[in-house]
């Protein structure tokens, strides 16, 4: 149960120090707790007659064992993933998943050494605890566009391909034992083929785990994480087929149909189980607005419970899960708040996180611990054909699948696909699972487990230089942008007109129907509101806008410079009609600047008088509200833009007492100002935040009084304007897209 | 009928060859201009023979692009009256989806034909320019059928997205300076990150099959 190793870990700080003094208490208190056990015996004998003392300390380690036991194994494995990423030349080499196998093996090692009994990863623990956080996680996100759009390829490439190489490898590895003598001879058909189902399927927790860090399109992604998603279908049937069978001995031809019925019973029961309690969670969400509270659990209940009940059926769990995550998330995210939303994700990741890194680490201890039987032959074949097959299987599907294919596949994917075919927890899992009466049970796990290290290992470790060498395309890495989000409806509805126009059905043909299905009749149901008739662009644009809002917020308080670093604001895009065509009627230049003169003595004298109050009181800041921080600067702004309507020059600043900003060091901005030239040719400096803050600083203090007053006003001229034209990103930013701004603009 | 036929042989090819169809998809979409056009030589109408267009909130902007002149290749401006198949099959000859055998410079020109069409279809003045009027009308137009959420939605959007190119295209702009519009250079700019090439494409029939096809336009 302990686990000195932690000391020796390079990466030890303070934090770790404190917990190896924790470790050793707790080893000293397992010791003394069991000399406590051997001493109490001896009490009632010795104290017939005195009173037994009041412990007033005591130790009782098997009251709280197993939770105990299960929090250490989490926390250590989290610790573990820790220390990689604080080493950075590691982890760029090594992919996170070969690191905890190791110290999986470390730790087994150690566990063996002192002849402690290892946890082992068993089936039960890895299917039901810790393999659905992973596949919820990455259903609920899946990429539905692309997922649908290579739905056939996927769906191709998980049976055909998975049943081939199950077949190949049984078939294979059946053919050279009976070649090869004694040794071997008591493999049977049924075991081979048994065994080739186990170790043919792709293994989506792998797959995620080598994919995830190097950062490939999502083509490829997709194409190769769909794969071992939906082939689970495929195993689950073929895995109890053959274990059925290879108890009755034979197999006929009705058993073969009856097979393939299955097959259809499993994956498609398994959607509709998923898709039934998706349904359900989207429906609950809906009457959740009183207890935003309780919002994530029911996602992720929901989830766990389609899963166990379609393995109650035996059905495709993880097909279930998918179809759950998929089904619910349009609903549920149109009916949660925006907090149940980020501790949904958060939350997900969370789990799925955890659970990988510990399978991994389960997997090395369990290799070392569980029996093995060694066999050169056995292990080296099978190693070798998984590779062989799954190289003539992408190829051969590849083949045949582009000629249905509108965008090919190229050379460079096909090897990618081959390539990142890997095996993991999943497949010993299923070994694990084998009955013990079938006596090659050692022997298929080492061999598993030789293959899911070859796999992990040495292809985990070599796909990203090979991706970078053949220059794969990666994934473009880019923002929510609302231009492509316009174009990507607007080419959906093109590319559905022309379809009607050729006149055939196609795929956006269906695709369409769907939407307005959809719409018309499923979201009433679902979703709360008036959110059900939300098109989806508008909830695109308001997602954007609020995340834009939080990012200012955010950036205004830790004085990081805004991301767009730009000084285009509405002003430039606003056509110049809108501010001709007024009733009120246009001043002449030079009043204006009049105008702006005396608004400015009175503001400048305003904001002397501010500055020390703000000063004083910079300390109340911090624990102002952030939102109502937000609504200052929002009515602030709105009474600078109705100002700036009035005056075609930019206006100054209304400066109201309540806004101050919290404490930060603006950057010090000192620059001269030329009447001839202008300042704006220099590049926009980010600005360090709202306003306020550079007001602070823009009276220049009397050590710059070399300046004549003239210079000085034009300096703070120009520095308004800047501030206004951020100000008037902001109010883009933060107002939301309602009638009243817009009406006055118009009036 | 020999020779006729062995004629829109001739013609079919001549098509196929300049607008990179193969023969059988020639043929394919050439029975269907005959049935939209009522087996006369020209279409003048195309919202009454596609029903199912009815649905589509930019209808009107499709039938648009197929009357323009501007998609013909032909450095022409300005709308026709009436198409023939030749004008079909050449609006037509934009959504084809890249091969294997395409190369990277095929595939730049090819999405920068898309992206043409596309800008064609937003800037309906053909000045070069998408103003923001001609933007918001081409958001009003894709929120139009999903109920009545009004003008200012519409108009937010558009703002916001202008703005977007703008900043993106170019950043350091004068508070006086004022963006004319989205030109073509900043509309490939903005749209890179969508790879129209493997995008805008729809599936143009090889075989002969009539099954889900040119046998059902009415739906």
């Amino acid at each position: 149960m302990c686990e000195p190793r932690a000391a020796r870990r390079s990466a030890a700080g303070p934090p770790l120090t404190g917990f190896v003094c924790v470790l050793l208490l707790v080893c000293v208190s397992v010791a003394s707790a069991s000399l406590d056990t051997a001493e109490d015996p001896h009490h009632p004998t010795n104290s017939t007659g005195l009173k037994k003392a009041f412990p007033v300390l005591a130790l009782n380690y098997d009251y709280v064992r197993k939770p105990f036991e299960i929090a250490l194994w989490i926390l250590l494995a989290l610790l573990m993933k820790l220390g990689f990423h604080i080493i950075p030349r590691v982890s760029n080499v090594v992919p996170e998943s070969c690191l905890l196998i190791g110290v999986g093996l470390l730790v087994g090692g150690i566990i063996r050494a002192i002849r402690e009994e290892a946890p082992v990863l068993n089936t039960e623990l890895f299917f039901l605890y810790l393999l659905p956080p992973i596949i919820l996680d990455a259903g609920y996100f899946l990429p539905i566009r692309a997922f649908t759009e290579n739905m056939g390829t996927i769906l191709v490439f998980a049976v055909v391909g998975t049943l081939w190489n199950a077949f190949f490898i049984g078939g294979m590895i059946f053919g050279v034992c009976q070649i090869e003598g004694a040794q071997l001879a008591g493999v049977d058909l049924l075991s081979c083929l048994l065994f080739g189902t186990i170790v043919s399927a792709v293994d989506p927790v792998a797959v995620l785990a080598v994919f995830e860090e190097i950062h490939i399109n999502e083509l490829l992604y997709i194409l190769v994480f769909g794969e071992s998603l939906l082939n689970d279908a495929v195993t689950v049937v073929l895995y109890h087929l053959f274990e059925e069978f290879s108890h009755a001995g034979t197999v006929t031809v009705a058993d073969a149909f009856l097979g393939i019925a299955c097959f259809f019973v499993v994956s498609l029961g398994g959607i509709m189980v998923g898709a039934i309690y998706g349904l359900l969670g989207a429906f609950t969400s809906r009457f959740t607005s009183h207890t935003r509270v309780i919002e994530p659990l029911f996602v992720f209940l929901y989830s766990y419970m389609a899963y166990l009940s379609a393995e109650v059926f035996h059905l495709s769990g993880i097909m279930s899960l998918i179809a759950c995550g998929v089904t619910m998330r349009p609903y549920v995210e149109a009916n949660v708040s925006h907090k149940s939303y980020t501790t949904i994700k958060y939350f997900m990741k969370m789990w799925s996180s955890v659970s990988e890194t510990l399978i991994f680490i389960f997997l090395g201890v369990s290799t070392v611990a569980g029996p093995h039987a060694w066999n050169w032959t056995f292990v080296i074949l099978t190693v070798v054909l998984c590779l062989v097959s799954r190289v003539l299987g992408v190829i051969g599907l590849t083949y045949i699948i582009n000629k249905f294919r509108i965008v090919k596949l190229t050379k460079k994917d096909q090897f990618i696909m081959a390539y990142g075919g890997l095996r993991g927890a999943i497949a010993f899992s299923l070994g694990f699972l084998l009955t013990d009466d079938n006596e090659m049970k050692s022997m298929f796990l080492t061999a598993i487990i030789t293959v899911i290290f070859f796999t992990v290992i040495v292809q985990g470790m070599t796909i990203r230089p090979l991706v970078e060498l053949l220059a794969v395309k990666r994934k473009n890495e880019s923002k929510g942008s609302i231009n492509e989000e316009i174009h990507t409806q607007f080419l959906d509805h093109l590319l559905t007109g022309i379809e009607d126009v050729c006149g055939h059905y196609g795929h956006h043909h269906w695709k369409d129907k769907l939407n307005r299905f959809n719409k018309t009749y499923v979201k009433r149901w679902l979703i709360a509101g008036e959110r059900s008739t939300e098109p989806q662009l508008i909830s695109f644009y308001n997602k954007m806008e609020m995340k834009q809002a939080m990012m200012l917020v955010e950036s205004g308080s830790a004085a990081r410079p805004p991301t767009h670093a730009s000084s285009v604001s509405m002003q430039n895009i606003q056509p110049r009609e809108s501010a001709r065509g007024r009733a009120i009627p246009s001043i002449s230049k030079s009043r204006e600047q009049e105008i702006r003169k005396v608004l400015r003595g009175h503001l400048q004298n305003t904001r002397q008088r501010l500055r020390s109050y703000s000063r004083h009181d910079l300390l109340v800041d911090p624990f102002e509200d952030h939102v109502s921080e937000v609504r200052f600067r929002k009515q602030r702004v709105e009474m600078e833009r109705r100002m700036s309507h009035y005056l075609t020059v930019p206006a100054n600043r209304q400066e109201t007492p309540a806004v101050r900003k919290v404490c930060f060091e603006p950057e010090h901005r000192v620059y001269t100002y030329d009447d001839g030239e202008s300042p704006r040719g220099r590049a926009a400096q980010p600005r360090p935040g709202p306003a306020d803050g550079v007001s602070l600083v823009s009276e220049s203090p009397p050590g710059l009084g070399a300046r004549g007053p003239d210079q000085e006003q034009e300096v703070q001229e120009e520095k308004e304007e800047q501030e206004e034209q951020d100000q008037l990103k902001l109010s883009r930013c933060l107002s939301d897209p309602g009638p009243n701004h817009n009406k006055e603009e118009e009036e | 009928m020999g020779a006729s036929q062995t004629r829109s042989e001739h013609k079919h090819q001549h098509l196929a060859d300049e607008t990179g169809f193969s023969l059988e998809q020639v043929k394919n979409l050439h029975k269907r201009f005959q049935q939209l056009s009522g087996n006369e030589e020209t279409i003048r109408e195309l919202l009454d023979s596609v029903p199912a267009l009815a649905n589509n909130p930019i209808r009107k902007q499709i039938i648009e692009a197929f009357f323009d002149k501007r998609n013909q290749h032909h450095d022409e401006v300005g709308t026709c009256e009436e198409i023939g198949f030749e004008q079909f099959l050449m609006v037509m000859s934009h959504f084809r989806p890249p091969t294997l055998k395409t190369t990277v410079e095929e595939k730049e020109a090819m999405r920068r034909e898309k992206l043409r069409f596309l800008f064609n279809m937003h800037d309906t003045d053909n000045d070069g320019t998408i103003t923001l009027a001609e933007y918001r009308k081409v958001v009003e137009e894709l929120l139009s059928k999903s109920g009545d959420i009004g003008q200012e939605a519409a108009k937010a959007i558009a703002d916001a997205a202008m703005l977007e190119v703008a900043s993106t295209n170019v950043p350091h702009m004068a508070p006086e300076d004022f963006y004319e519009g989205i030109t073509f250079e900043h509309f490939e700019q903005i749209l890179k990150g969508l790879e129209m090439e493997t995008r805008m494409h729809i599936r143009f029939l090889d075989v002969g099959t009539t099954t889900m096809a040119c046998g059902k336009s009415t739906s």
